[in-house]
């Protein structure tokens, strides 16, 4: 567990991802301080947190309109899985459009609980197999903000975020 | 075919972008490349699952259309571009679609969507940067990943001002960024139709890999209700999880990046709500996702791919580029020379001969010269090289052949009669060399009379600005039979492989090999030999190659079986014997050659390694020497071997790593190609010329590279063994 969180966060920061960790109870707290607003966002999945994880406690405003969603600088979503060596976050791609939330704004914040951080691409790949055979379900595996080279030079923030923070919820002691 | 204009042209335009970037990405590739342990089993395992996949793609056709269809989406397996570009038409035609957006894709340039889609009335518009700032350039792309790579920074702003005119001239990249992301980022969010490629598709669940690192591909398909996948026939794989090798390697193997920003999986049609961007009241989760997938499946020419024994490999292309980056010549030219109408690069060639047609390759097939560069970088391991000879070989036997009276005697194997005359007489340059020492020094000095030179500019196409080889009278081999062995207890019984070059031209090197041997207790025979086959082949005769491979194996084969070892000076016929002859040859024979013939520094290095003692050479203390290996070597993996040889004699060595001298055998002789080969050469001179090294001796293997290194330097070049002969 410890090997495969610290080479993923070691793999975030030289991608210029920063990290935050939290526990449950102290995540709305984390959230607030990485945001900045406005703020849009989806709650994670009630399958993996509780009702706490509402963000009714944060800036963040869940479930915008679109064109709040156009106006916002943070957008909020959970991040499904972390893969250990490349640092890359597995996002879905709900009907809560947790899509437009990751894609469309500047900055994004993902919240990943500690326990899904897979130690490499192998081990994440195989999980998604399953996964897609059971469900049906698309992912994104996005690695570092997005960024283009045709311009010349190396810039962060083509289409997608500029910058990606990362908030890892580690259980309570 | 490009002219010597042309490429002279597009050197000067789009030269110097294309290098810096394709050696950008190489510089990338090999740091990323040298972290991941298991490479060379990525390779394997992504080359398996491609060789599996293209062997059974009927059943997983079949298999793909099923469950996208009971996703909900709907296949249509197109068999040429007008039958995809119909389909596609109707799909806009149905959704009453006014604009498209749509991302990057090799599969929709070959169609030539976007025309097809404008000329009803569709706006399409890329969303790929690269890619926009070639629309509204109004230009081809150069490059299969960056396809705007021969652009600079002050070219893309020079055109956004005058196309634009912002209010702010737009200067830096990040304001170019900015401006095209805000500009696209309107049209995107206003279009009914999203067009994606996509990389890789599995047939178990209908998941498509997209691989981007900008997030068009996620917005094309998140803000669009109509998705339509144009994608190759071959880009089908069975399941999700053999996606794992190639994730790991296509960013790498193109850009050298460990990964690109995003890999979407996408399953469609997708979960995403279709918002509309401009309601202000209605929560996102409330609209639905009402979408609809479309896959277009294009085969073009690729089943009859499949059918080629041949040219199946290149359907196991993943369409990364490595072996664009690696090419020293596209370092060079770029795309616009060294691609035809959609593909460019190495295995270029095999995708237009198979989609386009034979015609379409020719235009630029002569630019690979056989280096072997991009070998190594394939990550589906295919071997680029040989594709383009067998079409090379294609293209000949399309040809009528010359005037007889021009070539008797230059074409042994009638098969090969219809290659052009250039070609054959560098692919029989054999004969040529037999006159030559024959009659020297009177063909010498004939050569370069004036008369001469014009003659063979305006026949053969060979440039006189090069400089011919010097035949000697006395050839290695009669030089050997004129002496006896000097060993009488030998160590190990070698037979030291007379090359072309060696034996006729750089007959010293030759003697310096057998004298060195000697010196180390090895037996050596010297017997007359066929050349290797290296020069036909490089022409794409195939079968005058094959025939010359015969005719080794004939000769050397007893010595094989008397025990004697195979010692190889030339690393171009090294690399024929243990790497091409596979093709050409029937599997004993090749097995028995390729296991049995080592470079010369090879085998040093292994007589040293058991035990031999460098007393018997010629040694240094700390002399500073630059060493410039073979390309072939290199892919060999065999330069080390001469680095560690000649530091064991005590040299203090560095070594060029630039990807190639530009030379490659005949090319660089070739009217058409000289200014190209020289700028290639540019790079290695500059390398040598560097702080510390522009004073060193300098050493290199390759015949070639040798006559290279002589006409870019100053400081004439040795062969490495001539500085250990005693
Ligand atoms: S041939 Fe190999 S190296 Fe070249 S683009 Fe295809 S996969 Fe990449």
């Amino acid at each position: 567990m410890e090997s495969k969180r610290a080479s993923f966060e070691g793999a975030l920061e030289a991608l210029g991802v920063t990290v935050a960790s939290t526990t449950e109870s102290e995540l709305e707290a984390a959230v607030t301080e990485a945001v900045t607003e406005p703020a849009v966002g989806v709650p994670p999945d009630e399958a993996v947190a509780d009702e706490a994880f509402s963000l009714t406690e944060t800036p963040v405003t869940v479930d915008p309109t679109p064109v709040a969603l156009r106006e916002a600088t943070t957008g909020v979503t959970e991040a499904e899985l972390g893969i250990g060596d490349y640092g890359s976050l597995v996002l879905s791609m709900t009907d809560q459009a947790s899509e437009l939330v990751s894609l469309f704004v500047e900055r994004h914040v993902a919240i990943l609980y500690e326990e899904d951080i897979q130690p490499d691409m192998d081990a994440a790949v195989a999980e998604l197999d399953e996964r897609f055979n059971e469900t049906g379900e698309s992912a994104i595996i996005a690695t570092g903000p997005s960024a283009t080279a045709d311009m010349g030079a190396l810039v962060k923030g083509a289409h997608g975020p500029k910058e990606v923070h990362v908030i890892i919820v580690e259980e309570e002691a | 075919m490009a002219t010597a204009d042309e490429i002279r042209e597009l050197m000067r335009t789009e030269g110097a972008a294309i290098a810096e970037n394709t050696q950008g990405f190489n510089t990338g590739r090999y740091d990323s490349v040298s972290d991941l342990e298991d490479y060379e089993d990525l390779k394997r395992a992504a080359r398996s699952i491609k060789e599996d996949a293209i062997a059974e793609l009927p059943d997983l056709l079949d298999q793909l259309t099923e469950t996208v269809e009971a996703n909900g989406g709907s296949v249509y397996i197109a068999d040429d571009a007008a039958d995809a570009n119909e389909y596609i038409r109707d799909v806009a035609d149905e959704r009453a679609a006014d604009r498209a957006v749509k991302s990057k894709s090799m599969t929709s340039e070959e169609i030539e969507v976007n025309e097809a889609l404008e000329a009803d009335g569709v706006d399409v518009v890329e969303t790929d940067l690269g890619e926009w700032v070639l629309q509204v350039a109004d230009e081809a792309p150069s490059h299969i990943v960056a396809p705007a790579i021969h652009k600079s920074r002050e070219s893309i702003a020079e055109l956004f001002n005058e196309r634009f005119d912002p209010d702010e001239p737009l200067e830096t990249a990040e304001e170019l960024t900015h401006f095209a992301r805000e500009k696209l980022g309107e049209q995107i969010i206003d279009a009914e139709v999203g067009i994606t490629g996509a990389n890789f598709i599995a047939a178990d669940t209908g998941t498509m890999a997209l691989v981007t690192s900008e997030g068009n591909a996620r917005k094309t398909v998140a803000a669009t209700d109509t998705h339509v996948a144009v994608a190759g026939v071959e880009k089908v794989i069975p399941t999700v999880a053999d996606l794992h090798p190639f994730i790991e390697l296509i960013g790498r193997s193109g850009t050298g990046q460990d990964i690109t920003s995003y890999v979407s999986l996408l399953t469609p049609p997708v979960d995403t709500p279709v918002v509309d961007f401009t309601d202000d009241e209605t929560p996102l989760s409330e609209f639905d996702s009402d979408r609809d997938f479309h896959l277009v499946l294009i085969d073009n020419g690729r089943l009859e791919m499949r059918d080629d024994e041949q040219l199946r490999e290149t359907l196991y292309c993943i369409r990364c580029s490595a072996c664009s980056n690696s090419c020293a010549n596209f370092q060079s030219v770029g795309g616009h020379a060294f691609g035809g109408e959609t593909y460019s690069g190495g295995i270029a060639t095999g995708w237009e001969a198979g989609i386009e047609g034979l015609d379409v390759a020719e235009e630029f097939n002569d630019l690979c010269t056989g280096c072997t560069r991009c070998v190594n970088a394939c990550p589906v391991g295919i071997d680029i090289p040989w594709i383009n000879t067998v079409v090379r070989d294609r293209i000949n036997r399309d040809k009528d052949a010359p005037g007889e009276w021009l070539v008797d005697g230059l074409t042994p194997d009638e098969e090969d009669d219809g290659a052009p005359l250039q070609k054959r007489f560098f692919g029989n340059f054999e004969t040529v060399a037999k006159l030559g020492s024959a009659t020297a020094p009177v063909s010498n000095w004939l050569a370069e009379t004036t008369l001469a030179r014009q003659t063979m500019a305006r026949v053969l196409g060979i440039d006189p600005r090069r400089d011919l080889p010097t035949f000697e009278r006395q050839t290695l081999v009669d030089w050997a039979a004129a002496r006896d062995s000097q060993i009488t207890n030998p160590e190990r019984r070698a037979v030291l492989y007379p090359d072309l070059y060696t034996n006729h031209v750089q007959v010293e090197r030759g003697k310096a090999a057998v004298r060195v041997l000697e010196s180390l207790g090895v037996d050596v025979v010297v017997p007359p030999a066929p050349s290797s086959g290296r020069a036909p082949l490089s022409q794409g005769m195939v079968s005058t190659a094959t025939d010359h491979a015969e005719r080794v194996t004939e000769i050397l084969e007893p010595h094989i079986e008397d025990g004697r070892d195979v010692v190889v000076i030339e690393p171009s016929d090294h690399a024929m014997f243990t790497r091409e002859y596979e093709r050409l040859l029937d599997e004993p024979a090749f097995t028995d050659i390729a296991a049995n013939s080592y470079e010369v520094f090879e085998y040093l290095f292994g007589l040293l390694d058991n035990g031999a003692s460098t007393d018997s050479l010629s040694t240094v203390t700390g002399a500073e020497i630059a060493y410039h290996s073979h390309c072939q070597q290199r892919t060999l993996g065999l330069e080390a071997h001469t680095v560690a040889v000649l530091e064991a004699c005590g040299y203090d060595v560095v070594t060029s790593d630039v990807e190639c001298c530009g030379m490659a055998g005949s090319f660089g002789y070739k009217s058409d190609y000289y200014e190209l080969s020289m700028d290639v050469g540019d790079r290695l001179r500059t390398q040598l010329r560097d702080d510390g090294v522009q004073d060193r001796p300098v050493v290199a293997s390759g015949t070639s590279c040798l006559e290279q290194i002589d006409a870019l330097l100053e400081r004439q070049p040795r062969h490495p063994i001539e500085l250990l002969a005693t």
